[in-house]
């Protein structure tokens, strides 16, 4: 009896230990990202992006599952359950929006899991709710918005009229503007998330007297305001974050964005090695320009895979300093991160022109240098 | 503030209820004659928009991009009526909801899939590009005084084709008792397939003057859908002259109220939670309308009387 038992619990334990010996070789990411829907190119870019890289490092240790989380936070909330219990991912990656990433970044950080951001830097993660197993690998959410605001006063700009979505992103990009911007405010308008008409905004901008525009509208608002713009005779100069501005919408924007500045932490022509090879072999393979989407999906790979060069994801403190020395070649050239865990980095203003038929950045200036957050000091890790 | 810009908050506010009209009338129509609540108007918006954003890419020619928004659109809702909503005039509202929920999602993957997930470009012609100076000095674009223009004559075209064509006729007739026309020897069945494919192409159309000044991109038809409705329960369900000024009604209270709440607001309090505080009171205000019509007119305001 007692043998039998014995050699069962041998057994076992020799099956369990078979399991992890497999799960040591292979490390398992989840990559929760928008696939469909109105937010879907966003999603795309950071998930080709981030595989690009996968696929140069040459490794096959490395097994990425990816999910669609159609930008619904309990879509997101339940595929990151699922990750984390039935997949058993080491690191999650991949969610684009803010909304998303609140819902599901405290939650699985507080279960152990890494967490590494392409793309949503909401404030709270980065100041009081920051996490030692969350690192972003984009930017904070205030960032390019205060590198605009740097801008215009670099512009000299003195009555600017802002407009955001009445969003709590929209509400961060009008505060991060505002916060570096030392001229006066014109005029502060909160849109519809969503809204597709502006002739009303357009109409207030011409009679604010003001002497430029920011706005922060991402995606399709993006569009439809700066065609409506281009259309009514209003030509005070814009300023806005890439996020109206990258490689995929500009094509559907057009004209109306021509000389356009806009702020980025990244743009195709920085001059790197790491970043020349980047924009050639993504067009290569995917036969488009990347965007700063793609840009920081592929960062996060190769962050990814530089810690795991070093440390094993089981060894989590290893891992977890492998990570934060952020020992990669970035496509932003110099990059690292600061305490909470976000990155310290330059932010470019770069202007909208067109190379042949196709619409696309050139760098200016560099707007903000070696920039954190204004958050870093709330966070106690 | 200055009677230049309340004027031309005026004209924004038309403009936008124009447009709207074409989508709820085509709404209306549906729901009048068939009984049938199609959730799937907002997609045939997006497919005119797609169609005529494919076809001024190829041809470089925006009124044929126009005709072609009007023909897929036409084409895509008679598909959609002969092949599901044929099935669904028996069913109760939550069967039709579901089905053309599906509807939905069938045709934003579909377009998806077909033109890819980034946005796509159309641009308004040369010839309608640019501000115009109105009397008074007023600089208004001169497309969005065409789309006034347009939605007007197709507002009037549609009036008289109710009021005094055969069709028209058969349309009011099928709203008010199906059966007595059916027994009458009408072809019920095609005149349902008629009046859908009506319904879609002007959807189509609109989508596709609409998007040239917006971003042509998978799921574009969804927030118009919501304003449809709202427009056509203010309006009175089943009625055109219902659908235009209950359009109207809509698009001025959403323009004016989104410019001159957070202003008025701003007397009490500071800028920054004026605009925040009446951008938020704004985006309530159309419904804060049709909840009072409906306490004044529980059937809309040209609905029929209980």
């Amino acid at each position: 009896m007692n043998k039998k038992i014995l050699a069962l619990s041998t057994a076992l334990l020799a099956a369990v230990g078979m399991n992890m010996g497999a799960a040591q070789a292979d490390t398992k990411v989840g990559m929760i990202t928008t696939l469909s829907g109105g937010g879907a190119g966003l999603g795309i870019d950071v998930r080709d992006g981030f595989m690009l890289a996968i696929k140069q490092s040459g490794r096959d240790d490395i097994e990425v599952v990816i999910e669609d989380d159609q930008r619904k936070p309990d879509v997101a909330v339940s595929l990151a359950d699922k990750m984390v219990q039935s997949e058993k991912v080491d690191v999650l990656t991949g969610i684009i929006w803010s909304n998303l990433a609140m819902a599901v970044v405290p939650s699985v950080t507080a279960q152990g899991k890494f967490y590494l951001s392409p793309n949503a830097g909401p404030s709270p993660l980065a100041g009081k709710g920051c996490h030692m197993n969350y690192f972003n690998v984009a930017w904070q959410n205030d960032n390019l918005h205060e590198a605009a605001g740097a801008y215009s006063n670099d512009a000299g700009y003195k009555k600017t009229f802002i407009l955001a979505p009445n969003y709590p992103a929209g509400k961060d990009a009008l505060t991060g503007f505002k916060r570096f911007h030392k001229g006066e405010i014109a005029g502060e308008l909160f849109t519809k998330l969503g809204q597709t008409d502006y002739a009303a905004e357009i109409a207030q901008i011409r009679a604010s007297g003001a002497d430029s525009v920011f706005f922060f509208l991402p995606g399709g608002m993006g569009i439809a305001f700066l065609k409506q713009y281009g259309g009514s005779g209003v030509d005070l100069p814009v300023v806005g974050p890439a996020f109206s501005f990258d490689q995929g919408i500009l094509q559907a924007v057009g004209e109306a964005a021509l000389g356009v500045v806009n702020t980025s932490q990244w743009n195709k022509d920085l001059d790197n090695e790491t970043n020349a090879a980047f924009v050639k072999s993504f067009q290569a393979e995917y036969g488009r320009l990347p965007s700063l989407y793609a840009s920081q999906g592929f960062d996060t790979a190769n962050l990814l895979i530089s810690a795991l060069d070093k440390a094993d994801v089981s060894d989590a403190d290893a891992f977890r300093a492998a990570l934060k020395a952020a020992d990669f070649n970035s496509t932003r050239g110099d990059f690292k991160f600061g305490d909470n865990h976000h990155p310290i980095q330059n932010i470019y203003a770069r202007e909208v022109i067109k190379e042949g038929d196709v619409f696309t950045n050139k760098t200016l200036s560099v707007a903000l240098e070696n920039h954190s957050d204004a958050y870093a000091a709330d966070c106690k890790m | 503030m200055s009677l230049v810009l309340v004027f031309e908050q005026v004209l924004n506010g038309l403009q936008f209820g124009i447009m709207l009209f074409l989508m709820a009338a085509g709404l209306t129509l549906i729901f009048g004659v068939m009984g049938l609540i199609n959730l799937a108007h907002g997609s045939l918006y997006m497919v005119g928009a797609f169609a005529a954003a494919a076809v001024a890419g190829a041809t470089g020619s925006f009124v044929l991009a126009l005709l072609a928004a009007l023909a897929a659109a036409a084409m895509a809702g008679a598909i959609v009526e002969l092949a599901v909503i044929r099935r669904l005039y028996d069913r109760d509202h939550l069967d039709q909801v579901l089905a053309t929920f599906a509807l939905i999602l069938i045709f934003s993957e579909g377009t998806r899939w077909i033109f890819g997930s980034f946005p796509l470009f159309l641009d308004i012609p040369t010839y309608l590009r640019g501000p115009v100076t109105l009397p008074g000095g007023i600089q208004y674009p001169l497309y969005r005084i065409a789309l006034i223009v347009i939605g007007l004559i197709v507002a009037a075209g549609l009036g008289l084709m109710i009021a005094r064509t055969r069709i028209g006729i058969q349309i009011r007739a099928g709203e008010n008792d199906r059966e007595m026309i059916a027994a009458l020897g009408v072809d019920i069945s095609k005149l349902y397939t008629l009046v859908f494919a009506l319904g879609a192409a002007l959807a189509g159309f609109a989508g596709a003057l609409v998007g040239a000044i917006q971003s042509v991109q998978v799921g574009m038809g969804e927030p118009v859908l919501i304003l449809a409705f709202v427009v056509i329960v203010v309006g009175g369900i089943g009625s055109i002259k219902g659908a235009l000024v209950g359009s109207l009604l809509v698009g001025l209270t959403d323009t004016l109220g989104g410019v001159f709440l957070p202003r008025i607001l701003n007397a009490f309090m500071d800028v920054s939670s004026a605009a925040n505080i009446g951008s938020s009171i704004a985006s309530m205000a159309i419904y804060i309308l049709m909840g009072a019509v409906l306490i004044w007119r529980p059937t809309g305001l040209f609905g029929a009387r209980l």
